[in-house]
C-alpha cells in the first residue's frame, strides 16, 4: 500500500475534531494535520503546535524599511544632490521620519506575508487533500484529520483502528 | 505539549484560574442559529447565481457615469489644467476635495478590518470584506485627483516625478514636503490595503474553487486560491499574519489621515495652520467611510436577503460609531473657533468668522447640519432601527464630509491675507462631471466585486458562530444539528 498518501478521518463538530487532534498528538504522531473551514481556537494546542514564526519576518521587514527609508532620504537630499531649502538642515530625522514610518509598515506587510506563504510551503496546487471527493466539505462545515503513511509510526491496520477509535463520522484512504 | 502548559500551571498557578469573570452575555453576530452550510451556501449563491438583471441595469449605468471621469480626464490631458476652476488665489479646488473625500471613505474599511479586529469586535467580521473593498475603490477614485493634477500625467508614471529617482535636472525630491509624505502614505495605504484583503480572501477562494461546477472556475479560483486547503498548520501560521497586519494597518490608517491633514496644517494659511488637523481628520475619515459602509451595505442587505448576518446588532454599531466621530467632529468644529479667538491672531479669527457667516457660508452650514446634527438622531433607538431613516442619515454623512473638505480648502485660500488678492471659486463643468464620474467608476468596481468575489468573509463569520467553539456541545448538549441549514 505504498501509493495511500494516509487515512482521513471526518467528524461532525469542533468538540469532536480537537479532542480527536489531543489523542493523535499523546500518541505522538508526527506526520499528520487537521483540516477545517475555520480556524478553531485552542486547536495549535490541541496539535502541539509551537507559535507562530512569521513575527520574525515581520522584525526583519520592519527594520529594513526603516533603514531603507532614512538612508534614501539622506542620501537624495543630503548626500547625491543638496537641496537647501529655508536654511533647514540637509538631513534630519523628524523630517525623514514620516516616509521612514510608511516605508517600515510596506516592507513589514510584504515580509509578513512572503513569510506566511514560505512557512505554509504556498502556493502548492498539489495535495492528496485537496483530490478527495470530499474536498467541497473541507471548506464547507465538516472537520478532518489524517495521518500520513509517511509517519514512522505508521501501519496500516493499527493506525486505522486507531483512527476508528477516536469516533470519527467516516473514515477513508487518501490517495496520493 | 499539553505535557508542556500542565507543567507551567503546576509551577506557578495562574491567578486567573481561581477567578470566573463574570460572563456578559454576547450579541450573536449570525441571528437565527444559522448552521456553517448556510453561511457557505448563502455567501458562494451570490457569486454563483446567474447575474441578475438589476445587476446588468446598474453596471451600465455606472459604466456610464465612470465615462464622465475619463472623458473630463483626457479632455484635461489634451487641453491643460486650465479646464478646472483654479486660479488665484484658490489654487486647491475641488481636487484635493475629492481626493480627501475619497481617501476618508476609504478609512472605514481599514478601521473595521483592522482596528476592531485588534479590539476583538467580532460583528466586524460579516461587514469586513465589503468595506475592505470599499477602501480599496475609494483609493483608486482618490488617486486620480493627484494624479491628474500635474496636467502631464506621463510625469507621474514616469519615475522622476513622485517618486525618487532624479527629474530632468537631476534634482531629487523634497522630502522635506509634506506633499511628498503624501504619496508615500497613500501608496503604501493603496497597497497594504490590497494585500490585506487579498489574504482574507484566500480561505474562502477556496471554498468557491472546491464548490466549483466548471473547469474555467475551478482554474480561476484555483490560483487565486494557491492551493489553500485548510490545514490546521497552516492556519497558525495564517492567523498570526491576519493580527500582524491588523497590527501593522492600525497605525497606518492613522498616519495616514495625519499626514493627508499635514498637506494642510504645515502651510501658513490662516484656517489651516492648526495642530487640532491630524485628530479631527481621522475622526472625519472614520465617520465619513462608516457613512459609506452603510450606504453601501443596507440595499445589499434587502436585495440578497442578508438579515442574518447583517442584523440589527452590527447596524446599531456602526451607527453608533458614526454618532461617536460625527460628534467629535462638531467639537472639532466648536474648538478651531475657540482656539481662533483665544489664540488673539486677527488672521486666524477672521477666517473662522468669514467661514461661518462670510461668502461660502452656506457650504459651511450645510456641513454642519450634515455632519454635527444629523448623526444626534442615531441617539434614538427607533430612529437606529428604521433601515430607511439610517440610509437617509448615512447620505447626509456623505453629502456633509465632502463639504467639510471644501469648506476647509476654499474658504481658507479666497480669503487669505490681503484684501486685494480675494476671489470667489466657482467649479467648471469639467470638475463637476469629473467628480461625479468617480462614484460611477467606485460603482463599476465594486459591482465587479459583487459577481466574483465573496461578499463576507465566511470563514471568520463561521468562526464567531457559538457551535464554532469546541467547549459549546459541553456546555450546552448541543450539537451541529441544532442549527438550522434553510
Amino acid at each position: 500500500m505504498a501509493d495511500k498518501f494516509g487515512i482521513l478521518a471526518k467528524f461532525d463538530t469542533p468538540a469532536d475534531i480537537m479532542h480527536a487532534a489531543e489523542k493523535v498528538r499523546d500518541a505522538g504522531f508526527k506526520r499528520w494535520d487537521v483540516i477545517t473551514p475555520f480556524p478553531i481556537h485552542g486547536m495549535d494546542g490541541a496539535m502541539g503546535l509551537k507559535r507562530s514564526w512569521v513575527p520574525r519576518f515581520t522584525i526583519v521587514g520592519g527594520t529594513t524599511g526603516f533603514i531603507t527609508g532614512m538612508s534614501m532620504i539622506f542620501f537624495t537630499n543630503a548626500f547625491d544632490y543638496k537641496i537647501l531649502i529655508g536654511g533647514k538642515p540637509l538631513f534630519s530625522p523628524y523630517f525623514a521620519f514620516p516616509v521612514s514610518y510608511e516605508l517600515t509598515i510596506l516592507f513589514s506587510a510584504f515580509a509578513s506575508i512572503i513569510g506566511m506563504f514560505i512557512l505554509n510551503k504556498l502556493p502548492m496546487h498539489y495535495h492528496s487533500a485537496l483530490k478527495t471527493e470530499k474536498v467541497a466539505e473541507m471548506s464547507d462545515d465538516k472537520f478532518f484529520l489524517y495521518i500520513e503513511s509517511e509517519d514512522p509510526q505508521y501501519d496500516d491496520v493499527k493506525t486505522r483502528s486507531f483512527i476508528e477509535g477516536l469516533h470519527p463520522v467516516e473514515v477513508s484512504d487518501m490517495e496520493k | 505539549m499539553a505535557g508542556a502548559s500542565s507543567h507551567s500551571q503546576e509551577v506557578r498557578p495562574a491567578i486567573l484560574d481561581e477567578v470566573n469573570p463574570v460572563d456578559i452575555p454576547r450579541q450573536a453576530c449570525v441571528d437565527n442559529n444559522r448552521s456553517f452550510n448556510w453561511i457557505t451556501e448563502k455567501i458562494c449563491g451570490i457569486i454563483e447565481e446567474k447575474t441578475p438583471t438589476w445587476w446588468w441595469v446598474c453596471f451600465i449605468i455606472a459604466c456610464a457615469t465612470a465615462s464622465f471621469t475619463f472623458i473630463g480626464l483626457g479632455y484635461l490631458v489634451v487641453t491643460g489644467v486650465g479646464v478646472w476652476g483654479l486660479a488665484n488665489p484658490v489654487n486647491w479646488g475641488w481636487a484635493i476635495v475629492n481626493f480627501v473625500f475619497w481617501i476618508g471613505i476609504g478609512h472605514a474599511g481599514t478601521l473595521i478590518s483592522a482596528i476592531l479586529c485588534l479590539l476583538r469586535q467580532k460583528w466586524r467580521t460579516s461587514i469586513n470584506r465589503a468595506a475592505e473593498a470599499m477602501t480599496i475603490f475609494a483609493v483608486v477614485c482618490a488617486g486620480l485627483f493627484p494624479v491628474f493634477h500635474v496636467g502631464r500625467v506621463w510625469f507621474a508614471l514616469y519615475p522622476g516625478y513622485l517618486f525618487p529617482f532624479p527629474n530632468a535636472n537631476g534634482i531629487w525630491p523634497n522630502f522635506r514636503s509634506a506633499l511628498l509624505w503624501d504619496v508615500f502614505a497613500v501608496s503604501t495605504y493603496g497597497t497594504v490595503s490590497v494585500l490585506f484583503w487579498y489574504i482574507g480572501l484566500i480561505p474562502d477562494f477556496a471554498t468557491v474553487r472546491d464548490r466549483a461546477k466548471t473547469k474555467f472556475r475551478k482554474i480561476a479560483y484555483g490560483i487565486v486560491a494557491m492551493g489553500w486547503r485548510g490545514s490546521n498548520r497552516h492556519w497558525s501560521n495564517y492567523e498570526m499574519l491576519y493580527l500582524i497586519l491588523a497590527g501593522l494597518s492600525t497605525p497606518l490608517v492613522l498616519s495616514v489621515h495625519t499626514i493627508v491633514s499635514f498637506d494642510f496644517a504645515i502651510s501658513l494659511v490662516p484656517g489651516w495652520h492648526t495642530t487640532i488637523f491630524p485628530p479631527y481628520f481621522v475622526a472625519g475619515a472614520i465617520f465619513s467611510g462608516f457613512g459609506m459602509v452603510i450606504t453601501l451595505m443596507l440595499p445589499l442587505r434587502a436585495i440578497y436577503g442578508l438579515q442574518d448576518l447583517i442584523t440589527q446588532y452590527h447596524i446599531d454599531c456602526m451607527t453608533k460609531i458614526i454618532l461617536a466621530t460625527g460628534t467629535m467632529v462638531g467639537y472639532a468644529y466648536g474648538m478651531e473657533f475657540f482656539i481662533a479667538a483665544y489664540g488673539a491672531n486677527d488672521f486666524e479669527i477672521f477666517a473662522f468668522v468669514n467661514r461661518a457667516f462670510g461668502n461660502y457660508a452656506w457650504a459651511y452650514w450645510i456641513m454642519i447640519s450634515c455632519n454635527v446634527i444629523s448623526p444626534q438622531f442615531f441617539w434614538f433607538k427607533s430612529i437606529r432601527e428604521n433601515t430607511t431613516l439610517v440610509w437617509v442619515i448615512s447620505l447626509f454623512v456623505n453629502v456633509g464630509m465632502w463639504f467639510e473638505r471644501f469648506v476647509i480648502t476654499v474658504t481658507s485660500l479666497s480669503r487669505d491675507f490681503l484684501p486685494s488678492s480675494w476671489g470667489y471659486y466657482s467649479p467648471t463643468v469639467v470638475d463637476i462631471f469629473t467628480y461625479l464620474g468617480t462614484f460611477g467608476l467606485f460603482s463599476v468596481l465594486f459591482l465587479l466585486f459583487l459577481r466574483f468575489v465573496p461578499l463576507m468573509a465566511m470563514a471568520e463569520i463561521k468562526a464567531v458562530t457559538p457551535q464554532a467553539d469546541p467547549h459549546h456541545a459541553h456546555t450546552h448538549k448541543a450539537g451541529s444539528g441544532d442549527y438550522v441549514n434553510n
